[in-house]
């Protein structure tokens, strides 16, 4: 079972290669969208990677509000 | 008049428009989306899927198989244009506009039923965002091969309506009823894994590869005698006439709501950065 930090490590590692953004620049409570430098379509992309990296089903709902990848994490571990 | 006859006959075997583009190679119709930003359907997009549907007649008689795409990175369709239609019914008075959306609508029925019943095995290749209309494009081919990174969704009931496309009385063909109401009523997003899961998309591929392999099943269709498949196609997919013209005049009640063109303003001026997110 994925800790919650290792679940954060590979998040802001898969994001920084997808959107290829140094990894060094990007840290948990940043705002992903400004960080990365993408939108909401951009944003479902990562989504999805995130989705088949973890194997699971994350409802873009459950996005609602969240914006930093710390949040999002969170999301994602309680699916695991 | 033989020299007419030739040129009528290659400017229907290929054609560049401005939001798709159509060639034949080896009995296969390539059918490419290519209108920035991501192969919204507004008025261009139909006329031009109109001009694919009139030449489908002359198309079909030498091709086995049709593959629809998108050659843009952004995904495969957004949907309908919004900003288009928010624009449009702005400027005239409500019931032109709902006339104007029913019109709209159906000409796209038209065209879309017009590729879901070709004797033509059909054939989606998509990847990334395929929403509302250009979930429903996809939705009147035979087989789905979807990247890795294709995400599908019906959004519409965020903006206050339904699918008015097709996409109702199609999903509803293809799929268990507990599911069309998961994707309906949560307007959620899923991924190819999902499609495949729930039986909607007969391939998953690799990131970049879906056109690839809806060539090689294409190939591989055009083994198979003509004539036999086209019947065996007929059999087994119905076109949902009743359900689709009822879609239509739903879609039309509803449109004509205040929620409707409040949600559309939402979206289109929206300046935040998740207009797609729910």
């Amino acid at each position: 079972m994925e800790t919650a930090q290792r679940t954060l490590d590979e998040i802001l590692n898969l994001a920084a290669a997808h959107f290829k953004v140094p990894r060094e620049k990007l840290s948990p409570d940043d705002d992903f969208f400004k960080a990365l430098g993408i939108d909401s379509l951009q944003a479902l992309d990562l989504l999805t990677k995130l989705e088949n990296h973890f194997r699971v089903e994350l409802p873009d709902y459950e996005l609602q509000g969240v914006s930093d990848f710390r949040t999002l994490a969170g999301k994602i571990q309680a699916r695991l | 008049m033989k020299m007419l006859a030739k040129s009528l006959a290659a400017s229907v075997r290929q054609f560049k428009g401005q939001a798709l583009s159509w060639a034949v190679t080896n009995g296969v119709i390539e059918l490419a989306l290519h209108r920035a930003p991501c192969n919204e359907i507004g008025s261009l997009s139909l006329g031009e899927f109109e001009q694919f549907a009139s030449a489908l007649d002359e198309l079909e008689k030498e091709a086995h198989a049709l593959i629809i795409f998108s050659e843009l990175k952004s995904g495969f369709c957004a949907g309908a244009d919004l900003r288009e239609l928010y624009e449009r019914s702005q400027t005239i008075e409500k019931a032109h506009a709902v006339r104007g959306v029913r019109d709209f609508l159906e000409r796209i029925h038209r065209t879309l039923s017009r590729i879901d019943a070709s004797p033509l095995t059909t054939i989606a290749a998509v990847h990334g965002v395929t929403f509302g209309g250009g979930f429903e494009v996809a939705l009147v081919c035979d087989l789905l091969i979807a990247d890795k990174m294709a995400r599908f969704c019906f959004p519409e009931l965020r903006l206050g309506l339904i699918p008015g496309f097709g996409g109702i009385p199609r999903l509803k063909r293809d799929l268990g009823n507990a599911v069309v109401r998961d994707l309906l009523l949560t307007g959620r997003s899923f991924n190819a894994t999902k499609a495949q899961q729930i039986g909607l998309a007969s391939q998953i591929v690799s990131e970049g590869e879906a056109l690839r392999v809806a060539r090689a099943t294409a190939a591989q269709l055009g083994k198979f005698d003509r004539h036999t498949a086209a019947e065996a196609k007929r059999f087994i997919k119905p076109i949902p006439q009743d359900e689709l013209r009822r879609e239509i005049d739903i879609f039309c009640e509803l449109f004509s709501r205040p929620a409707v063109q409040a949600g559309l303003k939402k979206f289109v001026e929206s300046t935040d950065a998740q207009p797609y997110l729910p």
